[in-house]
């Protein structure tokens, strides 16, 4: 019987032959052990990942057929409701793939499925970040490339539905193009380049077939790798727990644990994308028809990503300024520009601004790796809870049409009610979040200085019946002492009475005051309980596969 | 010069016969008009006392808001001009006799009284009344003889900025809305067009060809009636139910798999 333990020839010869030349065995023996935490939102960014790997696939396979060409030609196709109709051969191609290419629907279908799971995977990855305060420092720049990609996601998708050239993304265009020449100055002009002439002309379906195809693809790939890359370097965050701290990451190595895992989420994400567009049907070009710029339909909606900036567009009152009085000196159409910049400059410049504010105001330059629980963070946990609502208010009033045809409510009610809830929503949001955040920590605390409530009750010989509390299993309690305060600036004047550097001035006063409030720590956990110590651990710890290795 | 020839060279003269002339000719018109209304009801409905039937079915059903005579009251509007399309069409869709007021009178089932010969009875009525768009041929609206590609570009340049692109309807202004088109029979679908009720623009004979309007319905009823080549229609209202699919369907899926492959340990052996 031969050794087990021994390597085959057949593979030690080629393989020390390539690790002669590539020195990989000892960058794989290093990267291989990379150790990955576990915790069930650190995959979340996954989902966006694998889509964007079926977006490559299934976006190659629809290039093979589809025509970026707005050419009118006469369709002839087997879709019987459109025979004879003219439509431009972009739209014919889109028709030919879905009803005459073997598999050709499935693939468009789970191409369109894919990048709504790829910009809603990276959503959630996003939210995960920010709310765990996985944002700070060191991976600001990780941070700003995320924002980066979020944003290129929606040109992406915008050119992406805008290319079968059918009556639902030409109204997308229409959009498009009209808030371009709503640019004060400059609209006309950018509206004729980009166009090439007078809308819509022939030339926009191959320009944005060049962009979606080529340009922000080979971008999103170059982001995506750079932050994959820092990603690797910076090594993940870890959740606060027992063991952990700065210096360390606790969890399974990349191989075998993590790459099991990550492999099963791939075809997870697989099997959803793909599910998904066995059973249900997107964007029915067919239904659509081609596009003219006469016709619109109701019920005209882009695809999610995009609803905040039509509900904007929707709830915003009708409002122009005439230039000296009057249109022939030029109109600024207020009701076009700030619905179309003003919600998208706030919710993408704030993500991308957050991490230096927030720095700016805490002072705090410390490199994290331990990442905070939401709750520990409650300004910033409802600051975000205020953006989602502002942001879902946008988002639910881009569908006000179909909310109002589906419940039978008046259209125009639904958009004085969203007026006042996109203001009236996130002030709300942050209050209750606020609320709810300081109520969390108080139960954390009690959990800390009195145990959980273990279910036995006791009388005691005075006949006072007591439920005996007992304390936290040991890693429960370690991540819930992991908190801590959200640091500020230090706001001790010096003896003369003057405060330190950089907070003088209104400016300085301001983050002083910024500091003070987002600051600090609310609900101390040993509130006036110093914790006993705790004889006996009730022992869940699993230390199974766990690995601990220091940065 | 007899005083008849001086009065006939009177300058006035001229314009006297002119007046009466045209005095004449209105009667005549009028009388013949009047003459030729209920005979072209009766023509259309086949009997003349569906007219008379019509008329009792109408006072017993309908008079409380359209008035005795259907001349119009604060809660009906007159019926008189409308006709007998209009009628078939409010009738047969279950619109009429109209039940809670609200911002448009909803499709619902017929009354139980109702039935084909009474709506023809009640549309002899009201034709008699003052006229108006009949009721159309089967032939006029036979899908098979229609052209779906013609109108299904019909369709889209004149109806779905209201009834949406596959006719899953919409919403207009204060509570109004758009109701789809997947029950409406062909007639009704005819009917609908040149009747325009309530929001509904008319589409007269000169607009839409009676032709264009049966290759309208070709394509109405040949993609209400196709299978969704690609899975479930998702309600063929578009983006938003996508969307919600994508995140209720999509997300939610992933993230409960992301929760179960990390909640997987390996067990201490
Ligand atoms: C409860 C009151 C009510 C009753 C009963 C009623 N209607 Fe109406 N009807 C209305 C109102 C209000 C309208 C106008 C708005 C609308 O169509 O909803 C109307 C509209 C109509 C129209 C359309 C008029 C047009 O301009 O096209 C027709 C036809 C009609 N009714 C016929 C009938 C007939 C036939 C009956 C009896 C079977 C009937 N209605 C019973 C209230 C009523
Ligand atoms: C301005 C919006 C508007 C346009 C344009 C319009 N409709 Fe309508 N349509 C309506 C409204 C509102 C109703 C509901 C009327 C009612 O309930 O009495 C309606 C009702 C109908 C119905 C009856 C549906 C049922 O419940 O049985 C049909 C059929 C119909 N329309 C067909 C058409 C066709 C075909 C066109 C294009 C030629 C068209 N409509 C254009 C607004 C519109
Ligand atoms: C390199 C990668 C990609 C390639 C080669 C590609 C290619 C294509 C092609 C050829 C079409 C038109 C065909 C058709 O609509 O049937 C298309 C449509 C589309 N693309 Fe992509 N694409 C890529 C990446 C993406 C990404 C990252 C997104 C997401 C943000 C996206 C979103 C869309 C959408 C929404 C459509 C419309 C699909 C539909 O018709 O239903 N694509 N893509």
């Amino acid at each position: 019987m031969s050794d087990l333990t021994a390597v085959p020839k057949a593979i030690a010869g080629p393989s020390s032959y390539l690790d002669d030349r590539l020195g990989a065995g000892n960058f794989l023996k290093r990267n291989l052990r990379k150790i990955f935490p576990d915790h069930w939102s650190f995959l979340l960014g996954e989902i966006a990942l694998y889509s964007f790997i079926i977006l490559l696939l299934t976006g190659t396979f629809l290039t093979f057929w589809f025509q970026p060409s707005m050419t009118e030609v006469v369709y002839n196709g087997s879709y019987a409701p459109l025979k004879g109709v003219m439509m431009s051969q972009a739209y014919a191609s889109a028709l030919e793939i879905s009803f005459d290419v073997r598999g050709g629907l499935l693939m468009r279908q789970m191409h369109h499925w894919a990048a709504l799971m790829f910009v809603a995977g990276m959503m959630v990855h996003m939210l995960r970040v920010f709310f765990t305060g996985a944002y700070r420092k060191p991976r600001e720049l990780n941070w700003v490339i995320g924002v980066l990609l979020l944003t290129l996601a929606l040109a992406e998708g915008l050119t992406g539905y805008s290319l079968p050239d059918d009556l639902l993304s030409g109204a997308g265009a229409r959009i498009t193009q009209g808030v371009i020449v709503s640019l004060p100055l400059v609209g006309t002009y950018l509206s004729f380049f980009l166009f090439g002439g007078e809308y819509p002309g022939t030339d926009i379906i191959p320009r944005f077939y060049s962009l979606h195809i080529l340009l922000i693809p080979g971008i999103l790939l170059a982001l995506i790798s750079a932050h994959m890359v820092l990603m690797w370097v910076q090594k993940h965050t870890q959740m606060p727990g027992k063991g952990r701290n700065n210096r360390n990451v606790v969890g399974a190595p990349f191989y075998p644990a993590f790459m099991a895992k990550a492999g099963a989420y791939f075809l997870f994400t697989f099997a959803a994308v793909a599910g998904m567009a066995t059973f249900a049907q997107i964007n029915p070009i067919w239904l659509f028809g081609p596009y003219t710029p006469a016709d619109i339909s109701a019920g005209s909606q882009p695809d999610f990503y995009m609803g905040f900036l039509e509900g904007s567009l929707r709830l915003m009152p009708a409002w122009e300024i005439n230039l000296f009085g009057t249109a022939h000196a030029g109109t600024l159409p207020l009701s076009v520009i700030i619905p179309a910049l003003v919600p998208m400059g706030i919710i993408m410049t704030g993500l991308a601004l957050y991490p230096f504010i927030e720095q700016w105001v805490t002072g705090d330059r410390r490199e994290h790796h331990v990442v905070e629980r939401p709750r520990n963070n409650p300004h910033r946990t409802s600051i975000g809870m205020a953006a989602i609502t502002f942001y879902g208010v946008l988002w639910l009033l881009g569908a006000n049409d179909e909310i109002s045809a589906f419940f039978h409510v008046s259209l125009n009610w639904t958009t004085y009610v969203g007026r006042v809830l996109v203001f009236v929503g996130p002030a709300l949001a942050y209050l209750i979040t606020y609320r709810m955040c300081l109520g969390l920590q108080r139960s954390d605390a009690a959990v800390v200085s009195h145990g959980v409530e273990s279910g036995v009750i006791k009388r005691l010989p005075h006949g006072e019946f007591i439920e005996i509390h007992t304390p936290p299993a040991d890693d429960i309690e370690a991540h819930l002492r992991g908190k801590e305060p959200v640091p500020m600036l230090p706001v001790r004047e010096d003896t003369s009475g003057i405060p330190p550097k950089g907070m003088r001035g209104p400016l300085g006063k301001l983050r002083a005051r910024m500091s003070k409030a987002y600051g600090g720590e609310k609900i101390p956990l040993d509130e006036g309980h110093p914790h006993e110590e705790i004889e006996e651990h009730a022992g869940v710890g699993s230390e199974g596969e766990d690995r601990s290795l220091t940065r | 010069m007899t005083r008849i020839t001086a009065w006939r060279r009177h300058p006035l003269a001229r314009y006297a016969v002119l007046i009466l002339a045209l005095a004449l000719v209105g009667m005549v018109y009028t009388a013949f008009i009047q003459a030729s209304r209920p005979a072209d009801a009766a023509l259309a409905s086949g009997k003349v006392d569906d007219v008379a039937e019509g008329r009792s079915l109408f006072q017993a059903h309908c008079a409380s808001c359209h008035g005795l005579n259907a001349q119009g009251t604060s809660t009906g509007p007159t019926l008189i001009g409308v006709g007998a399309a209009a009628v078939d069409f409010q009738v047969s869709t279950g619109r009429m006799p109209a039940a809670n007021p609200g911002a448009q009178a909803p499709r619902k089932p017929v009354a139980p009284w109702v039935n084909e010969e009474k709506i023809r009875q009640l549309g002899a009525y009201v034709q008699s009344l003052g006229g108006g768009p009949q009721v159309p041929g089967k032939e006029q609206v036979d899908p098979a003889k229609g052209d779906a590609g013609k109108g299904g570009e019909l369709f889209r340049a004149n109806c779905i900025q209201c009834h949406n692109w596959a006719g899953a309807g919409g919403a207009l202004t204060q509570g109004k809305y758009a109701p789809n088109l997947n029950e409406s029979s062909p007639t009704q679908i005819y009917e609908a067009m040149i009747t325009g009720p309530q929001a509904m623009p008319v589409f007269n004979d000169t607009t839409i060809t009676p032709e264009e309007k049966r290759s309208m319905i070709a394509y109405i009823t040949q993609v209400r009636e196709q299978k969704d080549p690609g899975g479930f229609g998702l309600g063929r209202i578009g983006p938003v139910t996508e969307g919600l699919v994508g995140w209720i369907a999509g997300i939610s899926a992933m993230v409960l798999a992301a929760i179960w492959i990390t909640a997987k340990k390996r067990q201490k052996s």
